[in-house]
């Protein structure tokens, strides 16, 4: 065989050149981002916003289990709800705390619930991890249907906002806004660490084979196991901010319904990217809210199934993964 | 009694529902050498495999590591003791680079697996020794290529560069050159050469020519249990051997008794 006159630094130094650009390209889309939304209340009512915000912090969060540790939970609703009800009840019942207590406590009951959660369906694989989660968020259902702290069929109404470390007026709608935009960013970039960090490489790598992980010498279940906390986590703290920005928990939250709904933004977004989940629930929110304005009211769920089958069928990448694929492909 | 032996099985059994795949199988693997596990398809090579790295767990029979009982141990517990072992189809991560495959095994021994607060950057101090695994396997140029895109024996070259970043003590390769061109083959019997100094190593095998050309010893397994065992010489010569790869109408698996295929390809 030649001995090829490739210099192992050369091939080294142009890798690190190419993560630098692409680090850099990173930095740049995240900061015209973040523009657009710090404006984004001065052209759109910022309660549509902040419920943009919040069923994209639920994506985010619920993206970091299925996108990149490639783990398809089916009851992500129980953590929402139980995130809401939390610091739903928390607020309307102790006026002594402050909002900021209220959303953390919501954020803690979601986190121990995932635990649970992730201790009972972890040994699962594909189709019987999503029925396991599925059953257990349907136990919290009823659970929560029984409550009395819940007020059953009726829901959590009339949740004050309050004031956030006592100081900043939460009724004030600007105020809220930029209160759900600092913590949707703030979570947004921990996501963004974690899928880049150590733990994250070992997320992909169990992700895309997991017998040879398990070869490698990682005990897979525990990393799979965080991901799950986290991701319970996160998406109790979507709950919790929705049920402070809505003053109103309710079963819906809690439903079935809301754990495919959540599937369907992240697919449609962009499974695995980013900015997917994003884009994904800005997408459905809308298309949600445009058709309920209209005519085709009574529509919504089958408009929204069929732009899901579409997605599947044609568009499996979802809106930001064909873009990137689309870049790759004309732009090197 | 057992020191001079890295790895021993004792009376290992597997049963699969009233199935024998392996049958009371006595291995006993000395330090330094390169064994070979050969057998007829459906002799229970690949079963043994799995089951010495736990990935099955044994109906009954033990397993000792270093005169160890590792019975018990779980397949990451029995990778992070030394034993490494390869799958029979190319185990790469298809979606990350080669660098990345690589570094993903380095890492386990740095503790910062858990890490998800620190900077991806945290773990380009690695990147030195992945180049070097690269290199040594004539990867270079292929570092920072999506695993998916690299041809078949350039997967199985990463894979075991990558196995080799864990420093096993005990390499488990499971037909390493299963599905190549010659060319690729003399590459791997090359790589497996180079990598097997200082270390211990099993491998299944099916290309006996490879056999011949790399192992010190030779167990042959026919329907889970061993029929016979010894140097290259001695297992070639016994008509039993020759009897299994036969099979009884004389139509042999490969086209040939051990011996004939390896003087057919030398």
């Amino acid at each position: 065989m030649m001995s090829q006159p490739i210099n192992s630094a050369d091939v080294h130094k142009a890798m690190l050149e190419q993560q630098k650009s692409q680090d850099r390209r990173k930095m740049l889309l995240n900061g015209a981002l973040l523009l657009l939304l710090l404006a984004a209340p001065f052209a759109l009512y910022p309660v549509f916003l902040m419920k943009i915000l919040c069923f994209a912090l639920f994506a985010v969060a619920f993206n970091l289990l299925f996108g990149f540790t490639g783990l398809l939970s089916f009851g992500h609703a129980a953590f929402l709800a139980s995130g809401a009800y939390t610091t739903g009840y928390l607020l309307s019942n102790y006026s002594g705390l402050t909002t900021e207590m209220g959303i953390i406590a919501g954020t803690l009951v979601a986190t121990a619930l995932g635990l649970v959660f992730a201790l009972l369906s972890i040994r699962r694989q594909g189709i019987y991890f999503a029925m396991v989660t599925l059953a257990l968020a349907q136990l919290v259902y009823f659970f929560f249907v029984q409550s009395e702290f819940t007020g059953g069929e009726d829901g959590l109404h009339g949740i004050p906002r309050g004031e956030l470390f006592g100081v900043i007026d939460l009724s004030d709608n600007m105020n809220m806004y930029y209160f759900v935009l600092t913590v949707f960013i703030a979570c947004y970039l921990l996501v963004q660490r974690i899928v880049s960090s150590p733990y994250g490489q070992v997320l992909k790598a169990i992700k895309q084979n997991e017998p040879r992980a398990v070869s490698l010498g990682y005990n897979v279940d525990r990393y799979k196991i965080l991901a799950f906390v986290i991701s319970a986590g996160l998406t109790g703290l979507a709950g919790s901010l929705k049920s402070v920005v809505f003053q109103l928990a309710s079963l819906n939250d809690a439903h079935w319904h809301m754990s495919g709904e959540v599937i369907l933004m992240t697919l449609v977004g962009g499974l695995g990217t980013l900015l997917g989940p994003v884009i994904g629930s800005t997408f459905v929110v809308n298309v949600e809210y445009q058709l309920s304005q209209g005519p085709l009211r009574d529509w919504v769920d089958p408009i929204l199934g069929g732009i899901f089958v579409l997605t599947v069928l044609a568009f499996r990448s979802g809106i930001v993964g064909e873009i990137q694929k689309f870049m790759r492909k004309n732009l090197g | 009694m057992s020191e001079q032996f890295v790895l021993e099985t004792r009376n290992l059994v597997k049963e699969f529902k009233g199935f024998v795949a392996v049958d009371n199988v006595n291995l006993q693997i000395r330090q330094g050498n390169i064994h070979a596990l050969i057998g007829p398809n459906g002799a229970g090579k690949t079963t043994v495999f799995n089951l010495l790295t736990k990935f099955l767990s044994p109906t009954r029979g033990q397993i000792l590591y270093q005169g160890e009982d590792i019975t018990a141990l779980k397949s990451a517990a029995i990778a992070r003791k030394g034993i490494v072992r390869s799958f029979q189809i190319s185990a790469v991560f298809p979606h990350m680079t080669a660098l990345e495959n690589i570094r993903v095994a380095l890492q386990a021994a740095e503790g910062t697996s858990f890490s998800f607060w620190k900077s991806g950057n945290s773990l380009n101090k690695l990147n030195q020794r992945c180049m070097e695994l690269l290199e040594s396997v004539g990867l270079t140029e292929f570092a920072n290529t999506t695993t998916v895109e690299l041809a078949y024996g350039r997967k199985r070259a990463l894979e075991l560069a990558t196995t080799l970043a864990m420093e096993p003590k005990l390499l488990l390769l499971d037909e390493p050159t299963q599905g190549m061109g010659s060319e690729d083959v003399d590459r791997v019997v090359e790589l497996v050469r180079k990598a097997a100094e200082g270390r211990t190593v099993l491998m299944v095998e099916h290309n006996l020519s490879v056999v011949s050309k790399l192992c010190d010893r030779i167990t042959v397994l026919a329907q889970g249990a061993v029929l016979t065992e010894g140097d290259y010489q001695e297992v070639s010569a016994d008509p039993r051997v020759r009897e299994v790869y036969m099979g009884s109408d004389g139509s042999g698996e490969r086209g040939g008794s051990p011996a004939e295929q390896a003087e057919a390809a030398q």
